[in-house]
């Protein structure tokens, strides 16, 4: 799994990936958009709450897709920035009634900076390495999250309960439709400033690293700069979908945030498509999802069921859910040409 | 003093379970180049099968004997029928496909033989280790099973045709199709030998963590911690960071105030994570040098 070389031989290896491969059209991302704006008003609340999850957890994939697809960096830990923002969250509105609207920049701050740190010494890792040096991050902060002398803070074993925030100014509107709407606005801007910054020098800076470090760096691109500024952007990313995620579940504990959670944020990302921004919800989706339809079909053998619809997707489709929207891409303009 | 020699003699002892799991990481890493996080479910799934054929009446090492070539087959069906599809897909999916294989064998094995913790015999008994409380016999006999594996894969690798077309087939794939090298069997045979080397790992441990479908899950990561701090390319080195794993983990766990069992893994890997910092291909690992 030495991750790191390979994304950079493997990410431009289709050829057919347009100039914007990056995203989705403006006419495609409108229609999405509306869909999504629309929706909630017909359908039941649980409907509504999963709809959320499916943002928020789209948000960490998103964020997971930044360090990876960007900068060909490579983590298992993104359950660990995804613990920091929700316990930021959690801690601001217990103990100092902090507004939840404006704890989600500050656990973004929060979590670039820990990030950002993170990534300093983990500049000299990479692949496998890096890899399991994410990875013993994210057993540790479970346990972390335990210690005796921050329990006063983060509660212990038992965790904190968050309260759900009602609709402002008396909009006639569940506690979940407004929480929907306020996760879809967070996420649609985290979005527009994710698609903005891979365009940016400093995404074109991720994308030169990722493919050729040692290129990269003799062209003038400041590696360990950019290496540790993915990091810290991918967390700051990820503790916003940790404390959206603390709001929408009204509850925080440890051992929510295992490695398991990486696991499944990675997966997302594989399915999604390395490196193609709007895959992420797809990931998403599937990380939700699946796993219910799996104990629905055998409920002593979902974690088999699980696996073999996995190796069903990354059989059809290896390049995830991008690999169907080239595909999509090219017919429509096989049609056109006709 | 005493208690210093008696942990690290403890250590030792559990190290030698780390570096058995370990040289079975390393081998499919020699083999395919990644890490198969699948490889802790499949040596629990041998396991299972020669524990089921001494259920059955078997003797030990007839089991032992079978339970290998089995695992050996089943190894090479694996990469066959699951991974060889998947030769052309980038990296990420063929992680996502270890994880997959993963989530199967794990609940499969669940379903077979459900989830309550199983006695598992040793061929060595269980008597205190010339007169030391601390290692057992079985420990004893796991460090010298782990160092005669070890000196037969570095003859295997050294000194014989196979090994050495196996070593060609995954430094340099293409050079070596071109001397006439069937390199996608080579991986076939390096995923049949990992599944061996893994049942052996397997059956020696259950006696010690006690037979059951998720008794690999903490082994594998201190197995891997420890190929990895070794460095994943040397065999050698994974023998001495498995053992260097399992000291390190009992000092921190005695030493360092505050360190209930809880926090010995974050900070055995912490600790590992420091020295690859320093050296980022492991303690006796190749360092690969990059062409531009």
């Amino acid at each position: 799994m030495s991750a790191a070389e390979d994304v950079v031989t493997e990410a431009p290896a289709i050829d057919a990936v347009p100039k914007r491969a990056m995203t989705l059209g403006t006419g495609t991302s409108l229609l999405v958009l509306a869909v999504l704006l629309i929706v909630p008003v017909f359908v039941k609340n649980f409907i509504i709450f999963q709809m959320t999850m499916l943002l928020i957890y789209g948000l960490a994939v998103l964020a997971l897709n930044i360090l990876t697809g960007g900068s060909g960096q490579f983590s298992l830990g993104q359950s660990a920035f995804y613990a920091v923002g929700a316990y930021t969250s959690a801690v601001l509105m217990e103990y100092f009634n902090v507004n939840y609207a404006l704890t989600i920049p500050i656990s973004a701050a929060v979590c670039f900076g820990f990030g950002y740190l993170f990534g300093k010494p983990a500049l000299r890792l990479s692949g496998v390495y890096l890899a399991l040096a994410t990875f013993a991050l994210a057993t540790a902060m479970p346990q972390l999250l335990k210690l005796n002398f921050l329990e006063h803070w983060t509660g212990g074993v038992q965790g904190l309960v968050v309260t759900k925030p009602d609709a402002p100014f008396g909009l006639p509107m569940s506690q979940d439709m407004w929480l929907y709407y306020f996760s879809l606005a967070v996420v649609l801007a985290i979005y527009i400033f994710s698609v903005n910054l891979l365009r940016s020098r400093s995404g074109r800076a991720f994308m030169a690293i990722r493919d050729n470090e040692i290129a990269a760096s003799s062209m003038g691109v400041n590696v360990a700069l950019y290496k540790t500024l993915a990091f810290g952007v991918s967390a700051g990313i990820t503790g916003v979908a940790g404390s959206l995620g603390a709001i929408a579940v009204q509850f925080v504990a440890p051992d929510s945030y295992t490695i398991t959670l990486a696991i499944s944020l990675f997966l997302g990302m594989v399915v999604g498509g390395v490196g193609w921004l709007p895959g992420s919800f797809v990931g998403a989706a599937f990380i939700i999802f699946v796993p219910n339809m799996a104990e629905g079909i055998s409920k002593g053998l979902s974690g088999a069921v699980f696996g073999v619809l996995l190796f069903l997707v990354i059989y059809l489709v290896p390049h995830g859910a991008r690999q169907i929207a080239i595909l999509g891409q090219q017919l429509v303009g096989r049609l056109r040409k006709n | 003093m005493e208690l210093f020699t008696n942990q690290v003699l403890a250590g030792i002892a559990t190290g030698a379970i780390y570096a058995c799991m370990a040289l079975a990481v390393v081998m499919i890493y020699q083999a395919i180049d990644h890490l198969n996080f699948a490889q802790g479910e499949m040596a629990m799934f041998s396991t299972f099968i020669s524990w089921q054929l001494m259920q059955w009446g078997i003797p030990y090492w007839a089991a032992f004997v079978i339970t290998l070539a089995l695992s050996f087959v089943g190894g090479i069906a694996i990469e066959r029928i699951l991974f060889k599809p998947l030769a052309k897909a980038p990296v990420l999916t063929n992680v996502a496909g270890f994880i997959a294989l993963f989530a199967i064998i794990n609940s499969s094995a669940g379903l077979i033989w459900d989830f309550t913790i199983k006695q598992y015999p040793t061929p060595f008994g269980s008597s205190p280790f010339l007169g030391s409380q601390l290692i057992s016999t079985h420990q004893a006999g796991m460090i010298g099973v782990t160092v005669l594996l070890l000196l037969g894969l570095y003859f295997f690798f050294q000194y014989t045709k196979i090994g050495l077309a196996m070593r060609a087939a995954a430094s340099v794939p293409e050079s070596a199709r071109l001397v006439g090298i069937n390199t996608s069997w080579m991986i076939a045979l390096g995923w049949g030998m990992a599944s061996a080397i893994g049942a052996i790992a397997g059956m020696l441990i259950a006696p010690v963590v006690f037979l059951e479908p998720n008794m690999m899950g903490g082994v594998l990561i201190y197995g891997f911690a420890a190929a990895v701090l070794g460095g994943l390319t040397s065999p050698f080195g994974a023998v001495v960071g498995g053992f260097l794993v399992g000291v390190f983990e009992n000092l921190a766990g005695t030493y360092i105030p505050g360190v209930g069992n809880e926090l010995k893994l974050p900070i055995a890997l912490a600790l590992i994570i420091s020295v690859l910092v320093v050296k980022p291909a492991g303690l006796f690992g190749r360092h690969i040098v990059k062409r531009v």
